[in-house]
């Protein structure tokens, strides 16, 4: 079907354009439309003096009024930051044991240490600080601390962290590797002696056999029942949990290999306040001691 | 380029000022009295009292968004159980249509806060410039000082009314004597002073000058209310059949009655209606139902010794049969009809459940979430723990102290971190969160299984009040 133009003696003539024998009517703007656009061009011309507008090589210009968001997010921060001045100024001075009995202080040092560990800890630990299993990152849920468990404790491990040569007065124990001590035959006794101490099953005989290599080689350290021993970071060997994992497979190659498990210092990193605050928030996920 | 001469139709239509006569009768008397009541109700329910014990408002309706409760007399809603404003919403619905398909637009005729305030302007404005024909003679007449006189008054008394009307607003916001005080001494928050001065502007725009353009033109209503009525809505319309064809009453001699209808064109129920409409061009969109025209209309019939109710309550149905002569039907009929039937018992359902909800509601809350990261912890001695956070409610004015127990068939055991004994205060009118643990002993069934059921149980130490939520309890289930 063909349309005829529908040009009546009304339209205001086209532009001259024409597609296809399709012509374009030459329509004013309508007035609003127009005075709309050139309040636009005003309020542009005005804004980019104002306020940063033109990109130059490192920045924009600054505007004449100043306006700048970074300035706005620095001013945000501070602010939050004096109110929180003298409730971290508490927690600084605070002995670490009593803060838990404290409400105030206590509801602080929890939040605050909960956004501490997501931004810092979570990485290793997990954001639900339950750690992975069988890998080496510890489950802090638990109840079972290689170097304590208080809230003192707990703050001296992570201002200092665990096996770095950066603070001298990190955590550090080393397990030797006794692959290049034991026979295989001999790793395969102690192992069975592990499993029958933490009550798993196991061979009777090669665990009795094991009992003797253990007695000399590993009582030292982890104490003549297996026991642990806290000062050193020795685990204890007769619970559930294993940072390692605890089949037979598992203690082979941690009793061959040795574990060298690492942790940052964070003294350098945080504030004392804010390592405060993790530390109470760690001690209360329900294994704090 | 061909230009025309010829101006382009206008799009826009100058406003025709309407000015309502008064009128006298049984709609009007009607009218006055829910206009009292209407009004009464407003401004005097921030002021009722309602004592609920300490450290609880003692304001009978109250809501207090900062605090983000809502009180009305002896129910105290909270943010969660919005299910309740959310359901009356429904009901104020459901009401509208079963109003509007049994009774047309009585909503808007009487009710309405629009038509309520727009009266009420009328009254004053009456009182000030008079009846119609003074207000029409005022409104044509070039200014002068009598002219500046009566509309500063009246425009004084309106602004009156409508700080009246904003002022009574936000005392539902606050506590009305401490608001009042403060808006006396200055001190009142500055949020307070912007909702006054709002919407005193818009009632006094509203109601003195949009008035019928409101209805016309902003209000969604009248665009709606087309789909609830139908042919047997009882609503105001003129009896075509007994009117037409309309003619002047010959001063000394009664017409014949074939040669006119009852209707002489007097123009009284033009001259009355608050939205200028002539009812006799039938239903149409500007119409609120006010029924002053039948009032109007019925005292002309009076005076002429016709039958009242030329213009009346009627169905559309009505006017057919009556023009046939056949048999009406009854007003019972025409109200009990499967819709209306319908939304009443919806509207009843909606409202019967609402009040079982009232008095099934506990005034402890607990809400449990399980923490699922992990969703289990071993512990030293192979035994199995889960973490749940616990949110306590206390909707009394008190603290209360609340025993948290468990009951399972697998030998679970509970502890409350932070507190030595399984109890917890809760502070009057507050929420408290609270983590407990759960431990299953090493080796026992709930410990190996997946998934193990688990309630816990609020009991208020000082009563007998207890509620309970279920949940469950994850094993490592290998």
């Amino acid at each position: 079907m063909s349309r005829k133009p529908t040009n009546k003696p009304t339209d205001p003539g086209t532009t001259g354009h024409i597609w296809d024998g399709i012509e374009e009517l030459n329509n004013p703007l309508p007035r609003w439309w127009l005075w709309t656009f050139y309040a636009c061009i005003l309020f542009a011309l005005i804004y980019s003096v104002l306020y940063p507008a033109w990109p130059l090589l490192s920045r924009a210009t600054p505007g004449l009024l100043g306006y700048s968001t970074r300035d706005n997010v620095a001013a945000e921060i501070q602010r939050f930051a004096d109110a929180n001045g003298p409730i971290r100024a508490r927690l600084e001075a605070a002995d670490l044991a009593a803060i838990p009995a404290d409400p105030e202080l206590n509801q602080y040092a929890t939040s605050a240490g909960a956004a501490v560990f997501r931004t810092w800890c979570a990485q290793c630990h997990g954001s639900g600080a339950a750690g992975v299993q069988a890998s080496g990152y510890p489950n802090l849920l638990d109840d079972d601390w290689l170097w304590g468990g208080d809230i003192a404790n707990i703050h001296t491990t992570i201002a200092h962290g665990i096996r770095n040569t950066t603070d001298p007065d990190a955590r550090y124990s080393e397990m030797p590797k006794f692959g290049e001590l034991l026979t295989p035959d001999e790793i395969a006794q102690v192992v069975q002696h592990v499993l029958a101490i933490s009550g798993q099953d196991h061979d009777a005989g090669l665990a009795t056999a094991g009992a003797t290599l253990f007695a000399d080689n590993c009582a030292s350290c982890h104490g003549d029942a297996g026991e642990g021993n806290r000062d050193l970071g020795a685990p204890v060997l007769t619970d559930a949990i294993w940072l390692y994992g605890g089949d037979a497979v598992a203690l082979t190659d941690t009793i061959t290999n040795a574990r060298f498990g690492v942790m940052p210092n964070w003294n350098t990193r945080l504030s004392e306040a804010d390592l405060r605050a993790v530390a109470v928030y760690v001690h209360g996920l329900g294994g704090g001691e | 380029m061909t230009p025309t001469d010829a101006p382009p139709p206008s799009l826009y239509a100058p406003r025709e000022p309407v000015f309502p006569r008064r009128v006298k009768g049984y709609f009007r008397t009607l009218k006055w009295w829910i206009m009292g009541v209407t009004l009464g109700i407003y401004y005097i329910t921030p002021w009722l009292r309602w004592d609920r014990g300490p450290n609880l408002p003692d304001q009978a309706v109250l809501i207090d968004l900062s605090g983000r409760r809502f009180f009305f007399f002896m129910i105290e809603i909270w943010p969660h159980e919005f299910y309740f404003v959310a359901g009356l919403l429904i009901m104020a619905g459901l009401g509208l249509f079963l109003f509007t398909s049994a009774l047309g637009r009585v909503w808007c005729g009487y009710a309405c806060p629009q038509t309520v305030w727009t009266d009420l302007f009328i009254l004053v404005e009456r009182w000030v410039e008079g009846d119609r024909n003074a207000r029409l003679r005022l409104h044509r007449q070039a200014w002068n000082g009598e002219k500046a006189r009566k509309r500063l008054m009246k425009w004084a008394v309106w602004l009156l009314i409508a700080m009246a009307t904003g002022g009574a607003w936000v005392f539902y916001f606050a506590d009305a004597p401490t608001l009042l005080r403060g808006l006396v001494t200055g001190e009142a928050h500055p949020v307070a002073w912007a909702f006054i001065a709002g919407l005193t502007a818009t009632t006094f725009v509203f109601g003195g000058f949009m008035r019928e353009q409101i209805c016309i033109y902003a209000c969604p209503w009248p665009r709606i209310q087309a789909a609830m009525m139908d042919e047997d809505t009882i609503t105001v319309a003129y009896r075509d059949w007994r009117g037409e064809p309309r003619g002047k009453l010959q001063k000394g001699a009664i017409a014949p009655a074939d040669a006119h209808g009852d209707c002489i064109d007097c123009m009284a129920c033009v001259n009355v209606c608050p939205t200028g409409i002539d009812i006799r061009d039938g239903q149409q969109l500007a119409c609120i139902t006010c029924a002053l025209c039948i009032d109007a209309c019925d005292d002309t019939m009076a005076k002429i010794g016709k039958p009242r109710g030329l213009i009346d309550y009627l169905a559309l149905t009505d006017e057919v049969a009556e023009r046939a002569g056949t048999a009406v039907k009854p007003v019972w009929k025409h109200i009990l009809r499967p819709r209306t039937i319908l939304y009443t018992v919806l509207w009843g359902g909606v409202g019967l459940g609402l009040v079982a909800a009232l008095f099934l509601r506990s005034d402890i809350g607990l809400h449990v979430t399980p923490v699922r990261n992990p969703t289990f912890v071993t512990l030293s001695d192979g035994a199995i723990r889960n973490t749940y956070d616990l949110r306590l409610l206390n909707k009394h004015g008190g603290a209360r102290e609340f025993a948290i127990s468990l009951t399972s068939d697998a030998g679970l055991a509970l502890t409350l971190e932070g507190q030595a004994a399984q109890t917890v205060t809760v502070p009057g009118n507050a929420t408290t969160m609270q983590r407990i643990y759960v431990v299953a002993p090493a080796g026992s069934r709930a410990a190996g299984t997946d998934r193990t059921d688990l309630r816990l149980w609020v009991a208020d130490l000082g009563n007998t009040d207890r509620i309970h939520s279920d949940t469950i309890f994850n094993g490592k289930d290998d």
